[in-house]
């Protein structure tokens, strides 16, 4: 096992980039208590959409701002196309119905751009290393971190300071209360769709940076280890859909990165049998407290 | 605003809850809906509220249907809840649930003054603005319910069984905000199991069994236990 400080920035950046796709899962799941399988496919699609870009010689700014706009478009559709006709059915019936987009996506994906994907190049002057302390960081893995606190910084203060946040957090904890006080529950679910999505878009950017090369399968790996962090950490509340986040980005991260090559293709094996151990003495997540919100009489 | 119920049915499945209700509540009106268990009283409630399958008759808010209207539109028509046990959200801060309430609001501004209104019928509720709500005892968490549906500013306040579970002491205070509530020109429909308290503060009170309405009381009838427990087991 070799451990150089690149292994783990680049472990905190990867543990940063999934916390943000937890976060976003997780602010659906809160309010429609559905897990959004075609989340990775709104990456990948915000990833085609900077591969364009920079085949198109278009500038960094346009390629992130058409990326922000494919991104965004794609998560309203989703809303109103399937997530509102079917909010009324069953998890089951969700779930699948998500199974069916992100398949449907990947299979547009694959008719327009083909199974050898495009190479997204816009920003990757973000690879090259800075020198810090004498050691080699690549910019990205910085850029990374700090723009996963930034987007959670302004979500905590979305979610604390505004009345919308204060209404997808009590959606979140009893959808039916909630309504019976007057919160309107499209208005919320459209918000947290569309926040959602501004995190898949800001992690289609960050993702394209360290692997330049975007096909219909682009982030689909890591939407599913995510998905395990976030059923590891907790799924219904931010901070520990993040920590749960974090927790596996920077365990894939690390041991993909120090693990010889010959041992890190059992990671994800790896990965999974611990979530399976954490679920068995945990089923709550890694980060939740029991009992805490018992009512008194 | 004047709530009328007319001819009411709400059928959950093959079981009907509630069978042919009408009843009507005007500004400045407390009526009462007593009854047994499984009498259909809260379904009633959650009716109005757009939250049961009503199956016939008419909920009309001035004249202007509610029937059919979701759960919010309800509330931001100026129709409050207050839900059976409490539903307060434990894990938010009192100020928090306080502001949700506002969430039914119609006008615009105003909030200020009316989290004071709601503090001065329950001052507990200034005194722990910023603890988790789940920190507080039953009774605290009743009044904050009832402040949290009248920071909207409602013409009619609903109540599902308000005492359910509270000490004598804090029923009184209960009770009383009812009557001041009253007083403040509201039309307030109370469910309540306490019938003869209910009874007593209540212009009228309706008492219904298996869904039907089956006889209704003045508040000169509180005191005639037999009349009371007579109407229970027609």
């Amino acid at each position: 096992m070799t451990v150089t400080w690149q292994t783990i920035a680049d472990a905190v950046s990867l543990g940063g980039i999934y916390a943000l796709m937890a976060v976003g899962i997780g602010l659906v799941f809160g309010v429609l208590r559905l897990v959004n399988f075609a989340y990775g496919q709104l990456i990948m699609a915000g990833a085609f959409a900077l591969a364009l870009a920079s085949q198109w010689n278009w500038p960094l700014w346009a390629g992130i701002l058409l990326c922000f706009a494919v991104v965004l478009a794609l998560s309203e559709a989703m809303d109103q196309l399937v997530f509102r006709p079917l909010r009324g059915q069953t998890p089951a019936v969700m779930l699948v119905a998500t199974f069916a987009v992100a398949f449907l996506l990947q299979s547009i994906a694959l008719l327009w751009f083909g199974a050898l994907g495009k190479i997204a190049t816009s920003v990757s002057s973000l690879n090259t290393p800075w020198v810090i302390g004498g050691v080699d960081i690549r910019k990205i893995s910085v850029v990374a971190v700090l723009v996963t606190l930034a987007c959670l910084f302004a979500l905590q203060l979305l979610l604390v300071r505004t009345s919308v946040g204060l209404h997808m957090r009590a959606a979140a904890m009893d959808f039916t209360t909630s309504r019976l006080l007057g919160v309107r529950a499209n208005r919320v679910i459209g918000s947290a769709v569309l926040v959602s999505g501004f995190f898949a878009a800001v992690v289609a950017i960050l993702l394209t940076v360290q692997f330049p090369l975007v096909t219909p399968s682009f982030a689909l790996q890591d939407t599913i280890v995510v998905l395990a962090g976030v059923v590891l950490g907790g799924l219904n509340r931010p901070v520990p859909a993040t920590l749960g986040g974090f927790t596996i980005g920077f365990a894939s991260g690390f041991l993909g990165g120090a693990l010889p090559t010959n041992q890190s293709q059992y990671l994800d094996s790896f990965l999974f049998a611990a979530v399976i151990l954490v679920l068995l003495v945990r089923p709550n997540g890694l980060f939740t407290r029991h009992g805490g919100s018992a009512e008194r009489l | 605003m004047t709530l009328t119920l007319d001819a009411l049915h709400v059928r959950y499945g093959a079981v009907d809850a509630v069978r042919g209700l009408s009843l009507e509540v005007k500004p400045g009106e407390i009526v009462g809906l007593i009854g047994p268990n499984g009498a259909g009283k809260s379904s009633t409630l959650h009716a109005i509220m757009g939250a049961a399958p009503v199956a016939g008759g008419r909920i009309t808010l001035d004249g202007r249907p509610l029937r059919g209207r979701r759960s919010e539109d309800v509330a931001r028509a100026g129709v409050a809840l207050v839900p059976e046990g409490r539903r307060i959200f434990a894990e938010l801060t009192v100020e928090e649930n306080l502001r949700l309430g506002l969430a039914a609001r119609r006008k615009a501004g105003g909030a200020e003054e009316a989290f004071e209104r709601a503090f001065t019928l329950f001052p507990v509720i200034r005194d722990f603005r910023r603890r988790q709500a789940g920190g507080l005892s039953g009774g605290q968490q009743q009044q904050l319910a009832i402040a949290r549906a009248l920071v909207a500013e409602p013409d009619v306040l609903l109540l599902d069984e308000p005492s359910l579970g509270l000490a004598p002491r804090i029923v009184d205070v209960v009770f009383d905000a009812l009557a001041a509530i009253r007083a403040s020109g509201l039309a307030v429909l109370l469910v309540e199991q306490r019938a003869q308290r209910t009874v007593a503060l209540a212009d009228r009170s309706h008492v219904l069994s298996n869904g039907e309405l089956r006889l209704t009381l003045g508040p000169e009838d509180a005191g005639d236990t037999e009349k009371l427990v007579g109407a229970y087991f027609a």
